[in-house]
């Protein structure tokens, strides 16, 4: 047993999924009217997520083309949202 | 006639599938787990609502992966019958049967009321023959419905018939203070290409015999019967 990101070959890979421009983010618009009730009237908000990935790779390009998949294949839904990759 | 039931881990209306398929309609139902890699030669599919695999990630997101989904995929493309209802369309529209993608509620409420849809678009195996000279009164119950197409997607959709329920007033009109929660166009329910694969945010079979308040959600069981006898 081992803390997530110790074992699985040290590599750690952040995707980042965010909703495309135009799809309605009701949620960014609830907490932008929460804030601005706490004096940030100045904001426009829209809610992506972030998964934080430890995975087993050869090297940073492997990590990339695999979290690519990941995203391709489940992270995202591309009818509404778009995706980044960071491996450190 | 064999109707499949497909239950997901959180799958909380696949028992009410089944009982309108043998007490109401009198045909036979089976239950078949998300992790079966065989449908039991059904000559209809039903993807039930509810919360499968708690909604995680995103409606129906992971159970679209789902093992069973492969088997749901060749029925599907074989030109089989299929009906995904609340949960099940946005399992429909997550596996790439169905296009565009459901979100959030526009306004941010869980909507549990009834509407008034039309019926309009192709004449799908679960609405041939349905009336269209009136609106269906079906219940919606969902946080997640607000239907979501890109304009491109939305034009082949109207022009191809694809839109096949749409939430409108008493009357008929789908007017858009009738739309539950913010769907391009009051779209209610669309089907794919062929037109075998339909999907829908309301639940007709909670209004499947009149102890439940209401018949007319009866009309689409009744329908693909009918189409397949």
């Amino acid at each position: 047993m081992s803390e997530a990101g110790t074992s699985r070959g040290g590599m750690k890979g952040r995707v980042t999924v965010r909703l495309r421009p135009g799809v309605l983010d009701v949620q960014g618009k609830a907490i932008a009217h929460a804030l601005a009730d706490l004096g940030f009237g100045e904001t426009e908000v829209r809610v992506g997520k972030v998964f934080e990935v430890s995975l087993d790779a050869a090297d940073p390009d492997a990590a990339r083309a695999r979290l690519t998949e990941m995203a391709d294949k489940l992270l995202a839904n591309p009818v509404m949202e778009s995706f980044e990759i960071e491996v450190e | 006639m064999r109707f499949t039931v497909v239950s997901f881990p959180g799958s909380n209306c696949d028992h009410d599938c089944v009982r309108v398929v043998d007490a109401v309609l009198g045909e036979q139902a089976t239950l078949v787990r998300h992790t079966a890699d065989d449908l039991g030669r059904p000559d209809v599919v039903l993807l039930p609502g509810g919360f499968s695999y708690g909604d995680y990630l995103r409606c129906g997101a992971i159970a679209a992966r789902a093992p069973v989904m492969a088997a749901v995929r060749r029925f599907a493309e074989g030109g089989g019958p299929v009906l995904g209802i609340c949960n099940g369309f946005q399992v429909l529209t997550e596996c790439g049967l169905l296009p565009g993608a459901l979100g959030r509620n526009a306004g941010l409420d869980f909507v549990c009321d009834d509407v008034w849809l039309t019926v309009e678009g192709q004449a799908t195996p679960f609405t041939r023959g349905v009336p269209r000279e009136r609106p269906l009164r079906v219940p919606v119950a969902h946080h997640d419905g607000c239907y979501f197409a890109d304009d491109d997607t939305l034009a082949r959709l109207e022009g191809e018939g694809q839109v096949i329920f749409r939430y409108a007033d008493a009357a008929g009109r789908p007017d858009p203070t009738a739309n539950p929660n913010g769907s391009r166009a009051n779209i209610a329910g669309i089907c794919n290409a062929a037109g075998n694969v339909v999907g829908m945010m309301p639940h007709p079979e909670r209004c499947a015999e009149p102890l439940l308040g209401g018949v007319d959600g009866r009309l689409l069981f009744d329908a693909v019967r009918g189409v397949l006898s």
